[in-house]
């Protein structure tokens, strides 16, 4: 049952957009965001859904597998127009009854709020469902190597990153093991009160973690078997490099960034 | 000449707090040809694992010497160059794999040794091509098999280039066709690429396709010789709690009924051409 679970999953896939350096998506989420939070009018808003329009048709990404991942946030997103829609000011007052007071100022924010948290959920999809976990960590990784100097271990918080991807699948797997285990002896996860629930979780956890740290004291002696010394004097197999696509890809996004700038500053 | 050499080993596991330490070994002489394949046999808690994580200085002897190629293991200059040449593999093959895509595991070593990435690349598809797992360099190591994931392990291992692989109970998770597998693996990294292979197993006929078998009993050498000379002294295995390749065992127990069949037929052909002369007779 713990088996559905999806986490960072990765559409494999040939396009454009999947063959971009892993770098370009991650500063190119960066500036979407930025420029999404800038846009304020209509044609802004017009800008960047038509933009994230022709990355997903270009990513030949699944719709649907976009709308899947929304499932869980739901909520926030009613939550989000809820508030905006009832608790703006405004003055053309639509609809006026016992406390509730809806203005037309207010639809527009709600609807606005709304549309900017779709946005930037798809365009985060957009990012992970085009990229293997690996190319992103590797990614972050080379972005965040500046940060070197000022001894931020890099290298290191990668690999982490890495490891905890890979290890994943293999916990998941442990997990329905032992509640098997549990439950073939009689326990109960599914009856009581949720204090009790939660108290049932107990014997998964403990077994989880001693396992969890013998596998890490094992996996440290395999590692440094082959000769794993941490990031320094390490070389990679598949190099990062930017490409005509990549630099053509940044162009666009500043033209999209500078474009929703000039737009907001005339008010438009 | 000799691969790996233990002279006057000692090794006692540090105690907790004010408990004493575990000896285990006090004084273990042991060298291993290049080239050979050599299988390790003992019961359990004899210091089978613990003698092969002193091969490539992942212990350190607190007694003695262990010399691999000349290099003394204890020489911490020579770390790096002692376990590039002495690769292991361990049991479970979930907690060595390190990446999430088997070529990217398979080059975790050569990247950890700085070698540029076209030679990277090269080795990789080398070392994938050698155990067989070539066609799944894509794949992600959960989705594999048991016998497939352990021979990307030793893929992961072949791309040090080393001369020597211990193997510690490689197949001890791994279900018959897994173990026939790695087996296979193994004997033709020996036989093809002329690479030295300890293997630690406790199934006797693993054991019996080694060119030689060491036998450990309370941290000493018991038994050394070919599998033939070792699993005809079928009693001394029994007192050290080991038993022999199944063909033995029968005709040993036939020969406690009054046969008269010798004790060095390893496989079931050997032992049924035997059994079929004796009853012809």
């Amino acid at each position: 049952m713990l088996k559905d679970i999806t986490l960072g999953q990765y559409f494999p896939g040939n396009s454009v957009i999947h063959r971009m350096d892993p770098r370009t998506k991650l500063v190119g989420l960066i500036i979407y965001i930025v420029a999404l939070f800038t846009a304020t009018s209509w044609l802004s808003y017009g800008i960047m859904l038509a933009f994230l329009i022709v990355m997903v048709a270009l990513s030949k990404i699944p719709v649907k597998a976009l709308f899947k991942g929304m499932k869980p946030l739901i909520f926030i997103l009613i939550f989000t127009g809820l508030l905006n829609l009832l608790f703006n000011g405004g003055e053309t007052v639509l609809v006026a009854f016992w406390k509730i007071t809806i203005t037309l100022e207010g639809v527009i924010r709600a609807f606005f709020m709304v549309a900017r948290i779709l946005m930037l959920i798809s365009a985060t999809f957009l990012m992970t469902y085009t990229t293997s976990p690996i190319q992103l960590t590797d990614g972050l990784e080379s972005l965040l190597s500046p940060l070197k100097k000022i001894r931020v271990p890099v290298h290191e918080l990668a690999m982490m990153m890495c490891i905890a991807l890979r290890f994943i699948p293999t916990l998941i797997e442990e997990t329905d093991k032992i509640i098997s285990a549990q439950k073939a002896r009689g326990a109960d996860f599914e009856t009581g009160s949720v204090l009790k629930r939660v108290k049932a979780l107990v014997p998964i956890l403990v077994p989880l973690f001693i396992s969890a740290f013998r596998r890490a004291d094992e996996l440290a002696t395999a590692m440094e078997c082959r000769c794993y010394q941490g990031g320094e004097g390490r070389t990679k197999m598949k190099l990062l490099r930017y490409r005509r696509r990549d630099y053509f890809a940044y162009l666009i996004l500043l033209m999209l960034l500078s474009g929703v700038i000039v737009a907001a500053s005339f008010g438009l | 000449m000799s691969a790996i050499t233990a002279e006057k080993l000692a090794y006692t596991y540090p105690g907790v707090d004010d408990a004493p330490g575990v000896a285990v070994f006090e004084e273990l002489d042991l060298s291993v040809e290049e080239g050979s394949f050599v299988a390790v046999l003992g019961s359990n808690g004899c210091g089978k694992s613990t003698l092969a994580k002193h091969f490539n200085s992942i212990l350190l002897p607190s007694g003695g010497k262990v010399y691999v190629w000349g290099l003394d293991t204890s020489d911490e200059e020579k770390l790096i160059q002692i376990r590039k040449t002495v690769g292991m593999v361990f049991q479970n093959p979930d907690n060595q794999i390190v990446a999430n895509v088997v070529e990217e595991d398979v080059a975790f070593a050569p990247e950890n040794l700085g070698i540029s990435s076209p030679v990277i690349r090269q080795r990789v598809d080398t070392a994938l091509k050698l155990v067989d797992m070539y066609k799944y360099c894509n794949h992600a190591p959960h989705l594999l098999s048991g016998g497939q994931k352990q021979r990307v392990a030793i893929a992961g291992v072949i791309a040090m280039e080393p001369k020597c692989i211990v193997l510690d109970e490689p197949t001890a998770m791994l279900d018959p066709k897994g173990r026939a597998e790695v087996m296979e693996t193994v004997k033709r990294l020996n036989r093809e690429k002329g690479i030295t292979v300890i293997l630690i197993t406790h199934h006797m006929d693993e054991a019996a396709q080694a060119q030689r078998v060491v036998v450990l009993d309370k941290g000493k050498v018991a038994l050394d010789g070919t599998p033939r000379e070792v699993f005809s002294q079928i009693e001394k295995l029994h007192s050290m709690g080991l038993a022999a390749p199944e063909t033995v065992e029968l005709c040993s127990k036939l020969n406690a009924c009054g046969f008269d069949l010798p004790l060095d037929r390893l496989n079931a052909e050997e032992c049924a051409q035997v059994l079929c002369e004796t009853l012809k007779a």
